[in-house]
């Protein structure tokens, strides 16, 4: 207990340090152009002092990699695909219940095609947990790091806010330029995939070439058909698109197994 | 960690007879304390072993004595939690209560009621109170009576706390629906049957989202009598205060003035509604005052303007789905509330954690008992009258936690960290270089600067100190917990009374004051950011000479969990207080029974002893330094 306002004196010299040193740093940039980068970041690093504020929207803070929002789907680059299969993990754990898949069948022999017909998330109610994208075995579903997606209504029943899967898909690169971390194993993975499905289409031809060797009047129909893939046989095989397709399967049926276990 | 008896999860390899088959599985009975033989001995023919945990009282009429033997003999002097379980197939409603001994700790003692359940939306016959001898009891009893209809025989208020006074119906009942009612367990088989979307908003339009009782006119509805809040306070006084607090009891002098002068100066009685939309309730908080000039006479809470049957909503829930629903509990400790809850599913399933994760769990624990601490004392000084100079310092220091926190964990406050048996991710090189930039550099500097800056201040002094008492067995009675209960000399903290986590390997202390005012609750909060960063600093360097990090998420990714049946009493010492998680699972996905033991929401229950005989300017004070989110009073 000092001298009566002592304390007070005390507080108003920590204000008045705190006012002094927004100007201090303010002239360490001061030849430099506002808004730049490592004036923000210093702002908001352990290291500030003085002002630590950023003028949003002129200044925009980098967001962090791990940082979610709305989900997007992730389209495969070169067969312009969703790597989603519709296998609806996602929104069993999507804990407000906010993504609703239409599932494709195939229209001759009705069977489910593992591709989504269609793919709805209602983001007026996604939370942005991130289960969804936690929980793919696929890495089809991403979490995406924009925030800026208010909007005036135009209608009375404006439903911008339910995105369809013409919305939600995204490129890989795109996943790839906001997740950078992902992009290698994504990749090593990719590879090793299509090797295994390329090695497995080469038998498949290879047990063909055989069988049709062996008889006489080969069904041409029946050909493709591997006994062991029967996600697979429900897609045609042609030349092009036909190891990406094994590709998928091939996970799909991995995942299968994996979800048994 | 005893408090857990579950039925194991998987059965002896012999197989079981046929006949067992068919038959009810016996539900395994409560493991035996001495404590709880100690009780069977005294009252033999009225109390049981009950399923599960704890015991079970059959008959009624002995409870109180029961109680008070459990107080006064064997010290279980506080009432930690009172809630129900609707078990709608046997057709009873069990009413829940947990003792703890503080500050001594220890597991809670458990002891149970059974009422039959009425049919209907009728009230179940009375059963006693606890409020006589646990006064803790009233708000707890409350929202017990509000949520399933039991009717607590002696609680001096039993109205509805959390739903609006002409609500129909109990909504924790198994049988009570929800407008827009899909189901009773998530996953829904399907949200949007044949592509139909409609915004949530559409789904429910006002009006019919609102179920009415048969008969009723809510144009013509005027709240009963013994249901408004306004009823007990009308009642005109003499000035003076019926609660014996230690400051309430004369009238209030003006200095310079005697008592004569005093009863010339006439002062009014009113009634002033607070809130529920202002600054110092600290969101949408109703405090109703009854004032003598500037004296607070009586003070009522009203809650529940942002109920949205949290609990309810968890039943629905799978096990997996409530993590990022405690986040917004109390949403500037999410990662705490998670904690709480991750910890009692464990426990119920057996899962053991690596020291890694555990370190990851204290460090971001810690982290954010710093920014609610912070948060907490620059809103206390917001009350005082500091506006926000004070409280912008600490945000932008709660800023870096919650920057890091981002980082490591993709969202600010909404972090949905924790998992069954891990954490969701760990932390990269240049977060644990952030982490430890702030925990062994900045936050040490600025907590100097905070005490500084504030604690020696004359006007924050004149204002904070003798404002709020409460004695030490008072707070203890009212099931106060954390820094307002340590501030009145009691030193109970769950990291160290019912140790969870690493907290045993930590070299940390428990801080303590005596006087029970708001500048002692203060300094306590000042008091425990240091020991928090202490632990923190241990738990960084701990976890560096961990070589082996290992798996963090928990095993595989499951997202199913079957929890088996059983029931666990989880607490957590989060900022605020004891945060409980009473959980009952039946084997299913989903927990039949979800309660929170909210410590802003029974910390409230003794803002009215606080505040009543002090300046209606004072009440905003003890109000603040109680530090409640209303995210979490009102679930």
């Amino acid at each position: 207990m000092g001298i009566i306002g002592s304390g007070i004196l005390t507080g108003l010299g920590v204000t008045l340090r705190h006012f002094v040193e927004t100007y201090i740093e303010d002239f360490k940039y001061m030849g430099k152009k506002a808004g730049v980068q490592p004036r923000m970041l210093r702002r908001q690093s352990p290291k500030a002092h003085g002002i630590v504020t950023v003028e949003y929207p002129m200044e925009k803070l980098p967001v962090p990699e791990n940082f979610r929002y709305i989900p997007f789907l992730v389209k495969d680059d070169k067969t312009n695909e969703d790597r989603c299969t519709s296998c609806g993990i996602c929104a069993k754990v999507c804990p407000p219940q906010c993504i609703w898949i239409a599932r494709t069948e195939d229209p001759v022999t009705k069977r489910p095609v593992p591709a989504p017909k269609d793919f709805f998330i209602d983001s007026t109610i996604c939370m942005n947990c991130g289960y969804c994208a936690e929980f793919c075995p696929f890495d089809a579903i991403k979490m995406n790091t924009d925030y800026e997606i208010a909007y005036y209504p135009e209608t009375e029943h404006d439903m911008r806010l339910v995105y369809d899967k013409q919305r939600l898909s995204k490129s890989e690169s795109f996943h790839w330029d906001i997740h950078p971390s992902v992009k290698a194993a994504e990749l090593e993975a990719k590879a090793a995939d299509e090797a295994k499905a390329k090695a497995a289409a080469e038998a498949a031809a290879k047990k063909a070439a055989a069988d049709a060797a062996k008889k006489v009047a080969p069904a041409p129909a029946a050909a493709p058909v591997a006994p062991t893939a029967p996600a697979a046989s429900a897609a045609p095989a042609p030349a092009a698109g036909g190891a990406a397709a094994a590709a998928r399967a091939a996970a799909a049926a991995r995942a299968a197994a994996a979800a048994k276990k | 960690m005893s408090e857990v008896t579950a039925t194991p999860a998987k059965p002896a390899a012999k197989p079981a007879a046929p006949a067992a088959h068919g038959a009810a599985k016996p539900v395994a009975a409560a493991k035996m304390t001495p404590e709880m033989s100690a009780i069977v001995a005294k009252f033999g023919g009225a109390v049981e072993a009950a399923q599960y945990e704890g015991l079970l009282v059959t008959d009624h009429s002995k409870f109180i004595e029961i109680a008070t033997y459990v107080r006064d003999v064997l010290k279980y002097n506080q009432l930690t939690n009172n809630t129900a379980t609707d078990y709608i197939k046997d057709g009873v409603i069990e009413v829940v209560n947990q003792f703890t001994r503080v500050p001594q700790g220890g597991a809670p003692l458990t002891i149970k009621l059974r009422v039959p359940r009425p049919s209907g939306n009728d009230k179940t016959q009375p059963v006693p109170s606890l409020c006589p001898l646990y006064p803790g009891a009233e708000f707890q009893e409350r929202e017990t009576y509000d949520m399933y209809g039991v009717v607590f025989e002696g609680n001096p208020d039993l109205r509805r706390i959390l739903m609006w006074e002409g609500f129909n119906g109990w909504p924790l009942r198994k049988d009570w629906k929800e407008a827009y009612y899909e189901g009773d367990t998530k996953p829904f088989e399907s949200r949007w049957p044949g592509g139909d979307h409609k915004l949530a908003e559409e789904r429910v339009p006002w009006e019919d989202n609102v179920n009415y009782p048969p008969g009723f006119d809510p144009f013509a509805f005027k709240p009963h009598p013994d249901g408004d809040i306004y009823d007990s306070m009308l009642a005109p006084s003499d000035g003076t205060v019926s609660i014996d607090n230690g400051h309430g009891v004369a009238p209030t002098l003006i200095e310079g003035l005697n008592a004569s002068e005093m009863a010339e100066l006439k002062t009014d009685e009113i009634i002033v509604n607070m809130g529920p939309q202002h600054p110092s309730t600290h969101g949408v908080l109703r405090m109703v005052v009854k004032l003598d000039g500037e004296k607070v006479t009586d003070l009522k809470l009203a809650l529940g303007y942002l109920h949205r049957n949290h609990e309810k909503i968890g039943e629905r829930n799978t096990w997996l789905h409530n993590i990022p629903y405690t986040d917004r509990l109390d949403y500037i400790t999410g990662i705490y509330n998670e904690w709480g809850y991750v910890l009692g599913v464990e426990r119920m399933m057996g899962l053991k954690t690596t020291d890694r994760v555990e370190y990851l769990r204290v460090i971001t624990g810690e982290l954010t008992r710093l920014a609610s601490h912070f948060w907490a004392i620059g809103f206390l000084l917001n009350d005082l009258g500091a506006f926000f100079t004070p409280a912008l310092y600490f945000i932008t220091e709660r800023d870096l936690i919650i920057d890091l926190l981002e980082a490591v964990t993709g969202s600010r406050m909404m972090c949905n960290y924790m998992r069954f048996g891990g954490v969701s991710r760990d932390f990269t090189s240049a977060q644990w270089a952030m982490a430890r930039e702030l925990a062994f550099e900045r936050l040490p500097r600025t907590i100097d600067e905070l005490d500084h800056f504030l604690t020696e201040n004359e006007i924050l002094k004149a204002r904070s100190i003798g404002t709020g008492y409460m004695s030490a067995d008072r707070c203890i009675a009212h099931s106060l917990t954390g820094p307002c209960l340590r501030a009145a000399g009691i030193g109970y903290d769950v990291r160290r009374a019912d140790p969870y986590g690493f907290y045993d390997r930590f070299d940390f202390n428990i801080p303590v004051l005596y006087n029970g005012d708001v500048y002692d609750r203060y300094l306590v909060r000042v008091q425990e950011m240091r020991e928090s960063l202490k632990i923190i600093q241990q738990a960084l360097n701990q976890a560096e000479t961990q070589s082996k990090v290992g798996d963090i998420q928990g095993g595989k990714k499951a997202y199913n969990h079957r929890v088996p049946a059983g029931q666990c009493y989880a607490r957590v010492e989060t900022p605020k207080g004891e945060l409980g998680y009473y959980l009952v699972s039946d084997g299913n996905q989903n927990p039949y029974k979800y309660h929170i033991r909210s410590c802003s929401y029974i910390n409230l229950n003794s803002m009215k002893e606080m505040a009543v005989g002090q300046k209606v300017a004072d009440s905003v004070v003890i109000l603040g330094s109680l530090d409640i989110v209303l995210g979490e009073v009102d679930r």
